[in-house]
């Protein structure tokens, strides 16, 4: 079987989610592996809702905000920008590839641009494969066993009896 | 009727068994309501001391320490069964605390490191702790030393957390009041410590700042009244909870997050970013990067205390 990533994204309301429903409207075709999710602002993208997609089984996230100057609450954009920056300092300490957590700047006229960078972060992500978090974290801790478990319940079966 | 109570340490250092010698003299109104029968800092008892005891005969046990060999659970699980009321104690026991920092290595790299590559190791048979080894017929058995460091509640089911590296005493008293007077909150709560982050209780002043630079604190002395994080160095009091009454903070030192994170927040640490990101002054890329440089290890710096309850726990293998 073919790996398909599984990517989300995080688009702001007033540029990037527009921006991607004239992607829609002008009909261009474009890599069906994203899963929007409209926000009001990037700078309303915790890292937290990045972490926490890594962690369910989302194999890349795209961030996508108005470009600097634009937005529309004059700050919002810049503080995704720092928080990207900050993040992909400690997404390799994980052992995640800072390649998977890409932010753009995408205008609300920008539909083609949208298109484009959604297939070319597909692209990316097939190259560097799935990333299984879960599937991660169980291998290492499948040795992690208190092997006194049986015993107990043992000798707790025979104090019963 | 005497209640009666058990403190245990897991993964810890003693700070928390020490803290609670540390209420002083109210120490004697707790001996006086409560009968210790099992604290292997403090009083000889053994394990099979409280296999023999019946389920749920404890009122209350305090355990310390996170998880991170197989006794630790073993112990977390009979003391689970034997006590009506298990309360996790400190910040191993609440959310991984120090020893979970650990979770960014692996088991083998630990070894590796401790049994053969350190400066001053001389083991040139590669000698390892192991399991189970026969010494002149004798089977002799060690716990399992775990790859990853767990909190307490993700090994049993916990009743309540009481925060802190060590919890502040008067936080300890105030919980065990609560525990003779039976006013203990709903099951899974925070007891002995706030609701709000540990900003909303630090006495310092606070304007809207914009950092420029990130400072440590063996470089500077840092104004008296004035916020840490404005001054520029990385205090972790936005993204912690209130109850130790600042204590580092009114000698000067940042927070580290020792209380844990507040209702609702997944990721202390992740949660750091956030907070930080949002304070720096730069909006080029060039400029915020030189700022961050400033920030040594900022993963663990973030997560010193909080790994093991972290979104993903450790690094990925």
């Amino acid at each position: 079987m073919t790996f398909e990533p599984k990517i989300v994204g995080f688009l702001c309301n007033w540029c990037s989610y527009t921006g991607a429903d004239l992607a829609g409207t002008a009909r261009i075709k474009y890599a069906p592996n994203i899963r929007s999710v409209r926000v009001m602002c990037s700078g309303r993208i915790e890292p937290t809702f990045i972490i926490k997609a890594l962690f369910e089984g989302a194999d890349g996230v795209l961030i996508a905000g108005c470009h600097p100057g634009d937005c529309h609450y004059q700050e919002g954009n810049y503080k995704a920008l720092r928080r990207h920056r900050l993040l992909q300092r400690i997404l390799p300490e994980y052992g995640v590839e800072p390649e998977r957590v890409r932010l753009e700047w995408i205008a609300a006229s920008e539909g083609e641009r949208f298109a484009t960078i959604v297939n070319e972060f597909t692209e990316q992500i097939r190259e560097l494969g799935p990333l299984g978090v879960k599937e991660s974290l169980a291998e290492a801790m499948k040795d992690d066993i208190d092997h006194h478990e049986e015993h107990i319940e043992e000798s707790g079966a025979a104090n019963e009896a | 009727m005497k209640l009666k109570g058990g403190i245990y340490w897991g993964s810890g250092c003693g700070g928390c068994d020490v803290a609670v010698l540390d209420i002083h003299e109210k120490i004697l109104d707790v001996a006086e309501k409560v009968d210790f029968l099992f604290w292997p800092i403090a009083l000889d008892f053994k394990y099979d001391d409280v296999r023999a005891m019946d389920d749920g005969e404890f009122d209350l046990v305090l355990y310390n320490g996170a998880i991170r060999n197989s006794e630790n659970e073993e112990i977390a699980k009979l003391l689970r069964r034997k006590t009506k009321t298990l309360v996790a104690l400190g910040a191993c026991a609440h959310i991984g605390g120090l020893p979970s920092l650990a979770n960014y290595h692996t088991k083998q790299s630990m070894f590796d490191r401790v049994y053969s590559e350190t400066e001053s190791t001389d083991n040139p048979d590669g000698t390892v702790p192991l399991e189970k080894s026969i010494v002149d017929g004798n089977g002799l058995e060690l716990p399992r030393f775990y790859n990853t460091v767990k909190t307490l509640d993700q090994v049993v089911d916990v009743d309540y957390y009481l925060p802190g590296c060590p919890p502040v005493p008067q936080q300890i008293v105030n919980a065990l009041t609560a525990v003779f007077n039976g006013e203990l909150p709903p099951k899974g709560s925070i007891i002995g410590a706030g609701t709000r982050t540990l900003c909303d209780e630090c006495p310092r002043e606070k304007e809207e700042k914009e950092i420029s630079e990130i400072k440590r604190p063996l470089n500077m002395i840092p104004d008296p009244e004035k916020c840490l994080l404005e001054q520029g160095l990385i205090c972790l009091g936005p993204v912690t909870r209130e109850g130790c009454g600042a204590r580092c903070i009114n000698s000067g030192v940042p927070c580290r997050g020792c209380y844990g994170p507040l209702e609702e927040v997944h990721d202390q640490g992740i949660r750091m970013i956030s907070a930080l990101a949002s304070v720096l002054g730069p909006k080029e890329e060039k400029e915020i990067d030189a700022v961050l440089d400033g920030i040594v290890d900022p993963l663990r710096t973030f997560h010193r205390f909080s790994t093991a309850a972290s979104i993903l726990r450790r690094k990925m293998i």
